[in-house]
């Protein structure tokens, strides 16, 4: 059973957004994705002030047997990325919920909601992935 | 790995149990028109016995001439061991058994090989190997765009020695991803970089640095090094590994040294052959080493704290990283390579030092010897490695023609190079060469100058 905090929205794509008090939406993967990588290895980061279109590469995970994109969630700029990444990159593996955040976006105009998932939601689509393994 | 062969009647049975009638059937997919029956221009096949006949009969037009030509391939002495252990059983092979790991003995030389190149360029981390001097030039600028992103340009800036058949080959490659390569003014004096001419605004992605050049010349590789990367350009290196004996090492070059090194690994024993096979070499710094195309071999322990080899970093390799990988070569040269990395342990530093100490002073004895005779002169001026450019005073072809009468290949005609430098001749000599050999030439081209002269008149 992977961990999944109640006050985050989802994406089939096993992301994760936090909507900021200031408007902006911090996005990370979620325990489901580092679990499936396995210990990550390198984190490649996009830079600060770039645009980010919706389903556009934004990061690339790299574990010891795979490397894998993060698409955005969201079109956005990106206003932060977590650098602390770049030296410790299992901290995802450890916290992908807190401290293994990856990008801060500001979002370009309004968020598609059909396109989020509630922790409810996410956490049928996981199930039915355990089905299909099993 | 066993060989196993198959019979009519397995392939008959293999077959069946697909339910496919026959051969042409299992393959129907590929579109007739792709289907060739004849090949025009190719003669009919001969036998074994003939074709042994034509070839030697062939290889005797060439003979044995006196070789000065260098360009890019360079003739050295080659222990006759180099050869004998690189095509043992075990080591005759290009490639990395498929389970890399179960081969350690491959793994090992490669690892090994990566050791050397890294202690000649000074850089921390090489690959497995490239195709050639060339395509590490083209894979060099992929990799810079991959890795500086903070430039936007994907304008690769040519140093003007660098040689021009690597840019026509890179420009192949790497063009059709919108990377353009444009090259440096040349001072006319020294054949290096018009620094003059260089744009302080310029943002090029990479700048690419040849040393030695093309053309023989020593190029200012500090002052080049640090006005690339104060405009935030990545620092590509090409040199020939044998001047790295004398030469500064790329990782020293200006304050903060050059990024990424490749060049043509041919000189270090493997033989001079129509159009190869050579290899490439690349190293880098660690930061850039995600980027790096190709295989990388690590070293480890196992279970038992054993010291062992495995391939690293695959996760950017296409098995993995698919079509986002950063190239779609392994370990490529892996025979040459296992040839290159006995030489260098053969000879060690100290042999390689000596290598190009004497190529470079029976380059000077040459260049001294020609430069002495009405009509020979240097086209530029300042230090060389083993190889120089010269002008004539007449058109270079018919001068070479005549040189190879005397079973003399006098060096490159630059004509079709740089058409701009007129009637020059590039010239290498190597440590093959004996003084006799050398002053052979000398005369020859004595005699060659005064008959051409002498009939023009």
């Amino acid at each position: 059973m992977s961990e999944m905090p109640g006050d985050l929205q989802y994406t089939k794509e096993h992301e994760w957004l936090r909507r900021e008090e200031d408007g902006s939406v911090t996005i990370g993967i979620t325990d489901h994705a580092q679990s499936a990588l396995g210990d990550l290895v390198y984190v490649e980061l996009p830079e600060v002030g770039q645009d980010l279109d919706v389903d556009g590469e934004m990061a690339v995970v790299e574990s010891v047997k795979a490397a894998s994109d993060v698409y955005a969630p969201i079109s956005g700029n990106v206003l932060a990325v977590n650098e602390a990444l770049a030296d410790v990159p299992e901290t995802i593996n450890t916290d992908p919920y807190g401290e293994g955040w990856i990008v801060r976006l500001q979002p370009a105009g309004e968020i598609d909601e059909s396109s989020m998932m509630s922790p409810d939601d996410y956490q049928t689509l996981l199930d039915e992935l355990d089905e299909v393994d099993d | 790995m066993p060989f196993i062969p198959h019979t009519r009647k397995d392939t008959e049975e293999m077959l069946a149990v697909i339910g496919v009638p026959d051969l042409d059937t299992l393959f129907d997919e590929i579109p007739p028109e792709l289907i060739i029956d004849s090949m025009e221009g190719v003669p009919e096949a001969l036998s074994e016995m003939q074709i042994t006949r034509l070839m030697h009969k062939r290889a005797a037009i060439d003979g044995t001439p006196s070789c000065f030509i260098g360009a890019g391939a360079y003739e050295h002495h080659i222990p006759t061991v180099v050869w004998d252990i690189a095509t043992r059983g075990e080591f005759y092979s290009a490639y990395t058994p498929y389970q890399a790991e179960a081969s350690q003995g491959t793994l090992q030389t490669i690892y090994e090989y990566q050791s050397m190149i890294t202690e000649l360029t000074g850089l921390d981390v090489s690959n497995a190997s490239l195709y050639d001097g060339a395509s590490g030039l083209a894979e060099a600028s992929l990799m810079a765009v991959r890795t500086n992103r903070a430039v936007k340009s994907r304008r690769v800036m040519l140093a003007p020695g660098v040689n021009p058949i690597y840019a026509q080959v890179a420009e192949a490659i790497a063009g059709s991803q919108a990377i353009t390569f444009e090259s440096i003014a040349m001072d006319a004096k020294t054949g290096n970089v018009d620094f003059d001419s260089l744009d302080d605004n310029a943002d090029p992605v990479a700048v690419v640095i040849q040393q030695p050049s093309f053309l023989g010349t020593l190029e200012d590789v500090d002052r080049l090094t640090n006005w690339a990367v104060e405009r935030g350009a990545i620092v590509i290196a090409i040199v020939n590994p044998m001047s790295l004996a004398l030469l500064k090492a790329p990782a020293q070059w200006g304050d903060s040294g050059a990024d990424i090194a490749c060049g043509e690994g041919q000189p270090l024993g493997v033989p001079l052959s129509s159009g190869g096979p050579y290899f490439g070499f690349m190293t880098c710094k660690q930061k850039h080493v995600r980027q790096m195309p190709g295989r990388i071999v690590g070293r480890t322990t196992d279970l038992d704290d054993k010291p062992g080899y495995a391939l690293t970093l695959q996760a950017r390799e296409q098995h993995i990283r698919r079509s986002k990988a950063t190239s779609n070569i392994c370990t490529n040269q892996g025979l040459m390579v296992t040839a290159a990395t006995i030489y260098m342990s053969l000879l060690g530093f100290d042999g390689l030092v000596k290598v190009a100490s004497q190529s470079q002073r029976n380059t000077k004895r040459l260049v001294d010897g020609l430069c002495s005779l009405d009509g020979v002169q240097r086209v530029f001026e300042g230090p060389y490695f083993h190889e120089v450019a010269l002008r004539l005073d007449r058109p270079v072809a018919p001068v070479l023609a005549a040189l190879a009468a005397n079973d003399i290949l006098g060096g490159l005609d630059l004509s079709a190079y740089t058409p701009e430098l007129e009637n020059a001749l590039l010239v290498c000599v190597t440590e093959t060469k004996t003084d006799e050999d050398i002053d052979e030439y000398i005369d020859a081209m004595r005699k060659v100058l005064a008959t051409e002269s002498a009939s023009d008149s």
